[in-house]
């Protein structure tokens, strides 16, 4: 578990922008209207995105989208570990630090925020106010280890097979707002197998079309007649 | 006997690694959609049949014979609406297999979910993806509404069952892996466990019948169907039919996904596709074969070790979520655990004392061992509160927190000692073995 609280300094309101509602609306429509609820951590995902975290006065906004009691919203908010409880940095590095990254060397991309950026923490942001680090569990793209998420307006995208190097190169983009590429830095597409001693995915028949030609099920019952 | 590999022709996720357009049409050109409609017509008792004769056991850790759990939802729906439910909030250490059928190959899902969903007579289908997984979630959104643009799924679809189709997202909570967690989550709760019974079939989602099954289990779903049962059990031994995707992740040259048989051995599996452990097979320390919830392995077991849930289960191990971990002997392995305790820490949900306070005491334990900072008594007072913690709390984060901690101490005691020892002589503690050139 980690502890979680409200930020101090609170503003004075919140509205979701034009472009939030509409999205807000698509969400409250995947629930049966009795159970809109259920639309909570998606409403609060929306606010962050809107502004880069989550106010009390947002809270309290979703409360009455979703017809729920605020300290239900109050409990969710602090019990799911991505909701911002206070401003952070323009872009949130998020290096992955669990046993499968860290053996792959999460300690050097650690290593390097360190330096570039500071102490991690969300709460501690870059004098610019465009970055902020922190450590995070897994994120679930092990084979593509070591990685981060950043996080900023444009979305959450990932960045893997990194190395000290070349996060260094990333945070220095960053910084001077150009653009950076997601995904593998190492020319890896996804996760494929780049020394397999066999060749995967390359019979051609899997993709010349001969598997959507009409097929009969097996193990049915021949039809009648 | 040499293991004889898996052919592409063999293979499910034909797209597995994006290399190939992720639309609609190029999806069914490579087979999804095909013959949708005639599965469907063969009815419930066939597809659950079939499911079941293919010997499917869950892809999601526990290994439940998916069939077989289809068969619990009432014959009947009553006045509550039944659901699907798929857990896509792929959280274990070492697993990301999930993420790439999600972002290259999505109508295998989206049509595994038609066909489960009829089979179980539900009309609507939630998929909850974790909260990191946006960009995953705005391809399955896409592909979602391709298929809904095509008549596939929604109101009146050609297949002739009404469906729709559904993303939730989560926020970072490793534990709405757990099928109640989820439920209470996407209900837009806390995630934490519901107590069982009532299982989700009985009252799940909205306190309706529900089934919550792993992307890949239902991902698989029509291609088995297609193909029909006996292909899909011919792989594998008997009671670990199939194929299956692992996720080969650490000190490995190349890590990699992979779509392979089951029981194919181990060591096979890392040096035909993973281009072998670091520094070569002799540099292997451990291997933790299935996510890290479950134990490691020592080298000697890794040696000639089948990848299945009953081999791995006969060395008190299990395969999980088939994620390996390699681990060569550069690595200090106490502090490899103690991380993963860290992970159980931060992620237990608060509700159950043994996990909430043995989480962090493990961890805390683990830590000071790493630094030889400890006493031998120590070793077993760890694996006493790792005993107190398996099997005490609602669900299997307890236990998940647990196991990789007595797998250490089954397999590396003499480490722990050692380290022990030479803190107190004023030695250096861990003394890591050259690593060989790659």
């Amino acid at each position: 578990m980690s502890v979680r609280r409200l930020a101090a300094e609170q503003p004075e309101s919140f509205a979701f922008s034009k472009e939030s509602e509409k999205k807000v609306k698509f969400w409250l429509n995947k629930y049966p209207e009795e159970r809109r609820a259920s639309a909570v951590i998606p409403l609060l995902w929306i606010a962050q995105k809107q502004d880069n975290w989550v106010s009390e006065p947002a809270m309290r906004e979703i409360a009455a989208r979703c017809d729920m009691p605020y300290i239900r919203v109050y409990e969710v908010a602090t019990f799911y570990t991505m909701f911002n409880l206070a401003p952070t940095g323009k872009h949130l590095i998020q290096v992955c630090g669990t046993t499968p990254c860290w053996l792959r060397g999460a300690d050097d991309l650690k290593a390097v925020c360190e330096k570039k950026i500071g102490r991690k923490g969300r709460d501690h942001v870059s004098d610019d106010g465009k970055l902020a680090w922190e450590e995070v569990e897994c994120l679930g793209a092990c084979a593509n280890a070591p990685m981060v998420q950043i996080s900023n307006t444009e979305g959450d995208l990932y960045y893997e097979d990194l190395t000290a190097d070349a996060l260094e190169q990333m945070i220095d983009d960053l910084a001077a707002d150009k653009p950076v590429k997601a995904g593998p830095v190492s020319g890896r597409k996804a996760s494929e197998p780049t020394q397999a001693k066999v060749s995967v995915l390359t019979d051609e028949s899997l993709y010349d079309g001969s598997r959507a030609k009409p097929i009969k099920l097996p193990n049915t019952e021949p039809a009648e007649g | 006997m040499t293991y004889q590999l898996l052919q592409d022709k063999d293979r499910i996720f034909t797209n597995l690694y994006g290399h190939h357009p992720v639309t609609l049409e190029g999806a069914k050109q490579r087979g999804c959609w095909n013959g949708t409609k005639e599965i469907l017509e063969q009815g419930r008792d066939w597809i659950i049949g079939e499911m079941k004769k293919s010997g499917l056991r869950g892809r999601g850790g526990a290994g439940f014979p998916t069939g077989l759990k289809w068969s619990f939802m009432p014959k009947e729906v009553g006045n509550r609406p039944h659901y699907l439910v798929v857990n896509a909030d792929e959280s274990e250490p070492g697993t990301c297999k999930d993420r790439e059928m999600m972002r290259h190959d999505p109508h295998h899902l989206i049509e595994g979910c038609l066909i489960a969903s009829f089979a179980m007579q539900a009309h609507a289908c939630y998929i909850y993806i974790r909260g990191e997984y946006q960009y995953e979630l705005s391809v399955m959104e896409r592909a979602i509404n391709e298929a809904y643009d095509a008549k596939l799924i929604g109101k009146d679809n050609v297949h002739g069952w009404d469906f729709d189709l559904y993303i939730h997202h989560g926020a970072g909570a490793y534990i709405c892996g757990e099928e109640t967690a989820l439920l209470e989550s996407l209900e837009g709760k806390k995630g934490q466990p519901r107590l069982k019974p009532p299982f989700p079939a009985n009252a799940g989602l909205y306190g309706c019948p529900t089934t919550v099954n792993n992307v890949e289990s239902i991902a698989v779903a029509p291609t088995i169907l297609r193909r029909g049962a006996d292909w899909f059990s011919q792989f594998g031994r008997e009671g670990n039919a199939g194929t299956k995707v692992f996720s080969i992740s650490g000190h490995v040259n190349a890590p990699c996904n992979v779509e392979e048989a089951m029981s194919i051995p181990l060591r096979t599996l890392i040096e035909q596709y993973a281009g072998g452990v670091r520094g070569g097979w002799d540099n292997l320390k451990a291997v933790i074969p299935g996510g890290s919830s479950v134990p490691l392995l020592p080298k000697e077991i890794c040696d000639d070790v089948l990848m299945d849930f009953d081999a791995l289960k006969e060395h008190r191990s299990g395969l999980g979520t088939a994620a390996v971990i390699v681990m060569d002997k550069s690595t200090d392995i106490v502090k490899a655990i103690a991380r993963i305790s860290y992970f159980y820490k931060h992620e237990s949900c608060g509700q159950c004392t043994p996990c909430r306070e043995g989480t962090g005491w493990m961890w805390r334990v683990l830590e000071r061992m790493a630094r030889g900072e400890a006493e031998t008594s120590e070793i077993d007072d760890l694996l006493e509160v790792a005993g107190q913690v398996e099997g005490h709390t609602i669900c299997a984060l307890g236990d998940a927190a647990a196991w990789p901690v007595q797998g250490l101490i089954r397999h590396f005691r003499h480490e722990i000692e050692e380290r022990i020892e030479n803190y107190r002589s004023g030695k250096p503690v861990f003394v890591a073995a050259p690593v060989a050139a790659e």
